[in-house]
């Protein structure tokens, strides 16, 4: 039964989605929402995301402790590649937040993707194909969540990129969308060929790419270095780590509820879910753990200063998504995958809820520029509750979830830098913590003027005429509140806690002890510093409520505005060399090794027009010709006669 | 005569009497039609070959190394000791099915539509059924003058049909194509001789494993018969034949040749030279791997700088034979499988790649990138069919492109080594590149707004135009979650030959 339904779980949306590419992608009537083809898309979709749910929760009620099964794929040659799953507690508990999430945007496209007050008369939303890729890519970040093989994990990776890539082009009115969908996707797949060999380097090793296989073999220590380095270049990729993270704030083109599901909760969570998965080889590599507490610390205040200065309301969510997992990937490097997996739910719950949240606000507005938004407390009330919800969560407010979660991430950070308790090298802990902590006061300060551009105020659009949202999208954000609000306090209940620490039962991974609560006076240290940088936005906003308290980051705001200029140099070392290669190489080939080729042709053309030329004579010529050749032979036979 | 003697008689003879019954045929849609039934029954005839009296588990640690699942070998010309040697196994039975569906399309398509401003659709089909004899006998043949001859009967069917019906500039072309690869049949022919003259027989199955050729032989019958199929392949930097013929041949020409035509070139590499010559191909292994990541690189970053669809997709062909050519170079089971696969999923996703962009220059009458752009906007079908098809090239994994080119890479990584190693980390660089150049070609064509090239497209697609992309779909996805449908037999027979060429 458990197998069934660890197939089911990932193989029902897999195969709704297939279904629904079938329908017809661009009916007449799609823009009125009277389509018979829309209609079934909505039914598929919404349909695979329960099941998909309702499997989860059976899964999260009957699995405690680690469940295998599996059967061969293929063998390549003595190289075994299984289709098997693995579960554990808490490969559960996250499907269950990915099927949930998925759910929750599925039901709330319904009504996000349908004409609105600001569309034009002939917008045609292509909904079929739209639900179909939001189902296949649920499927593909199941498969990844629960695969008991690292071949198979790297086919629902894959998908999920391409699926990415195709929601992020969805909007056909966005003339950037695109090339935000490209770059979201290459930047990735770089990443990914990393990752590829990194596999090819762990299931060489161990002669099968089981999961259970890979872990239980001894590798050499370099060979496990590099294989864990060259699998983090896919994590990085695919969670937005510094330097990979450029892709995700452009993937904001795609529309709201696809940022809610991509680039929130489930696919950026891949990469630290894939290290979290492998832990127990990265516990092995120090090296790797140290370089990704470096990338973690430099992700997460990157990612926090360049959501200071952005205007566009997306845009901030989108880097302080680059920040948040930035804490995640920290945790993994002080050697606490537990807080980081912790903070993972937490953070799906979150910041779906906020970005849903601000697809409301985009759907009444009309714009995603927190400029022209101002004093929308008034009209949405429910929207605003609930942004409260998620940002005091972000921001890590007590009792909402984002506190206790964070706090667990502080909390190991602290430990490993100051006892030493980490698998890494001592100064990383020093330095994720610092980071961390840097970062609790950053992300209170843009949350805080987020809020306030945002909500407070006087409304800088006098044409809007804002209104809280249809049931359709308004009870997904307020179900999705709950776990946002409530979800941290699971860390007091002993189911919770058993699933989640399941995988690191065997071997307790460090010293931070068996529990998620860290309570004593290391919490007040976060807390001043939220208070504080809370404080100073709010001080800032109410000496002038209508200028944006960015303006007090002076000559900084628009490095921060433009992510320290990261886009320019990924350009210049990597897109602009790479199409310079690109046009000499093709030249090269054209004229250099074609051109020989096309030369030889040439000249062989040439030599026997030549020759034919030569051929061509007038009668005393061509007769002293033959004259000549025959006293040559002549002489020759003679010679020849004489010798022998 | 067995039933499996019977029906290898029947897969040659089948589209033989086929080309002769649609030149016979009065009346230019009825040959045609008969022609497409010719391809059908052939297909029919390479299904039940597989399996039979030597099943896979026949491969024991004992020679001979080519144990073929049925064979038929009758005296040809006695007085040369030559004999005419058919046989199936595992490596070639993929591709034999794989030719038979690929013709079957490509008559079925031209029933429906006949290349404008050729010649009669009738002698198009006759000529493509004698260039399915050709490859189908390539596939089969386990002499190797026999190999030859089959090998030979292709080329100037397909000059045929690319100077017949192709593009504007369809003469040059298909001149270019038929000297350059007759260049290559030249040396082919060199090495035949050189292996039969040294070794005394012809005969494939004797000859497998080296036969006591000594080594000097081995590395000059190698050296010959591998550049012979790098220009088929086509290997860097034999290849600038291809990205021309492609260009001007008609749609049903490139799925042919791309599709099937190719892998005469990599399955004569894994069967004849690596075969004949193991100790050879050791020797030259590291020479080939490094010319296969070149072919890898240069592939993509051209692609990268293309514009001209079809042109792009006959150089993206070149990367992925490059691949290919991987596998085979590591000279280990798992590059040779990955080989194996890697030949069949670029033949089907290639083939649809070719019948799609043939569709939509037939449509918009312009291949050249600048010009297209928006068709998710008027044909979100054929869009949609092809965005598939690019991402299925592309190497994702769940579909059929995936299992060739990663396990490629994984075959260099076990074979170890700086520079397998080296090879590996460019082969996977290279990948990324196929991603970057067809996402830029899906940026071009499919998104943005219409162009005026594209503004007039009607959203339909004609039944005969899904009639022959459905079952490459089908099988790009099958493939791709079932690999097994084209390895599981492969094992045996690759273990066997690696047996006798790493003795």
């Amino acid at each position: 039964m458990t197998g069934l339904l660890a197939v089911a779980l990932p193989g029902v949306p897999l195969l709704v989605g297939l279904v629904g590419l079938l329908l017809p992608p661009s009916p007449r009537g799609a823009a009125t929402g009277e389509d018979p083809a829309r209609r079934a898309a909505i039914a598929l979709g919404v349909a695979g995301a329960a099941v998909a749910l309702l499997a989860a929760v059976a899964l999260l009620v009957r699995v405690g402790h680690p469940v295998e099964g599996s059967t061969t794929w293929i063998d390549f040659g003595g190289l075994t590649v299984t289709l098997g799953y693995r579960l554990d507690g808490v490969a559960v508990l996250v499907a269950t937040a990915v099927a949930a999430v998925a759910l929750a945007v599925q039901v709330y496209s319904i009504g996000y993707l349908k004409r609105g007050p600001h569309d034009d008369v002939d917008v045609d939303h292509r909904y079929p194909p739209y639900a179909a890729q939001i189902s296949l890519f649920t499927a593909a970040m199941l498969t990844v969540v629960v695969s008991g093989d690292l071949i198979l994990l790297l086919v629902g990776w894959e998908v999920m990129g391409i699926c990415s890539y195709l929601l992020i082009a969805h909007d056909r009115r966005l003339p950037e969308a695109p090339a935000a969908a490209m770059k979201a996707f290459l930047v990735t797949r770089v990443g990914d060929v990393g990752f590829l060999l990194g596999i090819a380097l762990l299931g060489v090793g161990a002669g099968s790419f089981r999961i259970a296989d890979v872990l239980a073999h001894h590798y050499s220590t370099g060979t496990l270095t590099a294989a864990c380095l060259l699998l983090l270049a896919g994590a990085a990729g695919k969670s937005a780590q510094f330097p990979l993270h450029t892709w995700l704030p452009d993937a904001m083109a795609g529309p709201t509820p696809i940022s809610a599901l991509i680039h929130a909760a489930t696919m950026v969570a891949a990469g630290v879910y894939a290290v979290a998965r492998l832990f127990p080889l990265f516990e092995r590599a120090p090296v790797a753990l140290a370089v990704l507490g470096v990338m973690a610390a430099v992700t997460l205040l990157l990612g926090a200063f360049a959501a200071t200065a952005q205007d566009d309301i997306k845009r901030v969510l989108a880097w302080s998504t680059v920040s948040q997992i930035g804490y995640l990937t920290g945790a993994l490097a002080v050697g606490a995958p537990t807080a980081a997996l912790f903070h993972l739910l937490t953070h799906a719950a979150f910041k779906a809820l906020l970005f849903l949240a601000a697809g409301v606000v985009i759907h009444a507005v009309g714009t995603t520029l927190m400029s022209r938004m101002g004093g929308l407390r008034a009209a949405m009330p429910v929207t605003f509750w609930c942004t409260v919800i998620g940002l005091g969560a972000l921001a890590g407010l007590p009792p909402l979830s984002g506190f206790w979660s964070k706090d667990g991430v502080l909390a190991a950070a602290e430990a490993a830098a100051l006892d030493d308790a980490g698998p890494a090298p001592q100064w990383v802990g020093w330095l994720v913590w610092l980071a961390g902590l840097l970062g609790v006061a950053v992300t209170a300060w843009y949350a805080t003027r987020l809020l306030l551009r945002t909500f407070f105020g006087a409304p800088r659009d006098p044409l809007a005429q804002p209104h809280d949202p249809p049931g359709l999208m308004r009870w997904p954000v307020l179900l999705l509140a709950v776990p946002a609000a409530l979800l941290g306090l699971a860390a007091f209940w002993g189911p919770f806690t058993a699933r989640i620490f399941a995988p690191a039962s065997e071997a307790e991974l460090t010293g931070f002890g068996n529990s998620l609560v860290h309570t004593g006076g290391a919490v007040l240290l976060p807390l001043v510093l939220l208070l504080a940088g809370a404080g100073v936005a709010g001080a800032g906003w109410r000496r002038d409520p209508a200028a944006d308290p960015a303006r007090f980051l002076g000559p900084l705001r628009p490095v921060f505005a433009r992510a320290f200029r990261l886009d320019d140099v990924q350009h210049a070392l990597v897109v602009r060399p790479t199409t310079a290669l690109a046009r000499a190489v093709r030249t090269g080939d054209e004229r250099g090794v074609d051109g020989l080729v096309e030369g030889s042709g040439r000249a062989a053309v040439g030599l026997g027009g030549g020759l034919a030329a030569l051929h061509r004579a007038a009668v005393p010529r061509a007769v002293a010709g033959v004259l000549a050749g025959a006293l040559l032979i002549g002489l020759a036979v003679a010679l020849i006669g004489v010798t022998s | 005569m067995t039933f499996g003697q019977f029906l290898l008689v029947a897969v040659l003879a089948l589209p033989a009497l086929g080309a002769v019954a649609v030149a016979a045929t009065p009346g230019d849609r009825a040959g045609r039609l008969v022609g497409t039934v010719a391809a059908a029954l052939t297909l029919l005839a390479t299904l039940p070959l597989v399996g039979g009296a030597y099943g896979w588990f026949a491969y024991g640690p004992r020679p001979p190394a080519v144990r073929p699942w049925h064979q038929v070998d009758l005296p040809w010309v006695p007085g040369l000791d030559l004999r005419f040697h058919l046989g199936v196994d595992g490596i070639s039975w993929p591709l034999v099915v794989l030719t038979g569906l690929l013709t079957l399309l490509c008559c079925a398509y031209t029933l429906w539509r006949v290349p404008e401003g050729g010649g009669s659709g009738r002698a198009l089909v006759a000529l493509l059924l004698v260039v399915e004899v050709g490859i189908l006998g390539t596939f089969l043949a386990l002499d190797l003058v026999l190999f030859f001859l089959f090998f030979e009967v292709v080329l100037l069917p397909m000059y045929a049909i690319i100077a017949g019906w192709g593009g504007d500039d369809r003469r040059r072309a298909a001149r270019k194509f038929a000297l350059y690869t007759l260049f290559g049949s030249v040396l082919l022919l060199v090495g035949v001789y050189l292996v039969v003259a040294a070794a005394g027989t012809a005969d494939l199955v004797t000859l497998t494993g080296g036969a006591g050729l000594p080594r000097g032989t081995q590395l000059a019958a190698f050296t010959l018969l591998a550049l012979a199929f790098a220009v088929k392949s086509p290997l860097w930097p034999l290849h600038s034949w291809l990205p021309d013929a492609h260009t001007q041949a008609p749609t049903v020409g490139s799925v042919i040749l791309a599709g099937v035509l190719l892998k005469m070139g990599t399955y004569g590499l894994i069967r004849v030279a690596v075969g004949v010559a193991p100790e050879g191909a050791r020797w030259a292994a590291p020479v080939l791997g490094v010319l296969a990541v070149a072919a890898i690189l240069v592939g993509g970053l051209v692609c990268l700088a293309q514009d001209e669809l079809k042109r792009l997709i006959a150089y993206s062909s070149v990367g992925h034979m490059g691949f290919v050519l991987l596998g085979v170079a590591t000279l280990t089971a798992t590059g040779l499988q990955a080989a194996l696969i890697g030949n069949i999923a670029h033949g089907v996703i290639t083939g649809l790649l070719f019948f799609l962009a043939g569709a939509i220059k037939d449509r918009t009458h312009t291949g050249a990138l600048a010009e297209l752009s928006g068709l998710r906007e008027t044909a979100p079908r054929l869009a949609g069919l092809l965005g598939f098809a690019a991402i299925a090239s592309l190497g994702l994994p769940g579909l059929a492109g995936f299992w060739g080119e990663a396990f490629a890479v994984v075959a260099a990584v076990r074979r170890g080594g700086g520079l397998w190693t080296t090879l590996a980390v460019l082969a996977a660089l290279g990948g990324a590149l196929a991603a970057a150049y067809l996402l830029r070609l899906l940026r071009r064509v499919t998104h943005g707004r219409p162009s005026p090239a594209v503004r007039p497209l009607a959203p339909g697609l004609a039944g005969a135009e899904l009639t022959a992309w459905v079952p490459l779909v089908l099988l790009a996805v099958a493939v791709g979650l079932a690999p097994t449908l084209v390895l599981s037999y492969a094992a045996g027979p690759v273990d066997a030959l690696l047996g006798v060429v790493s003795k």
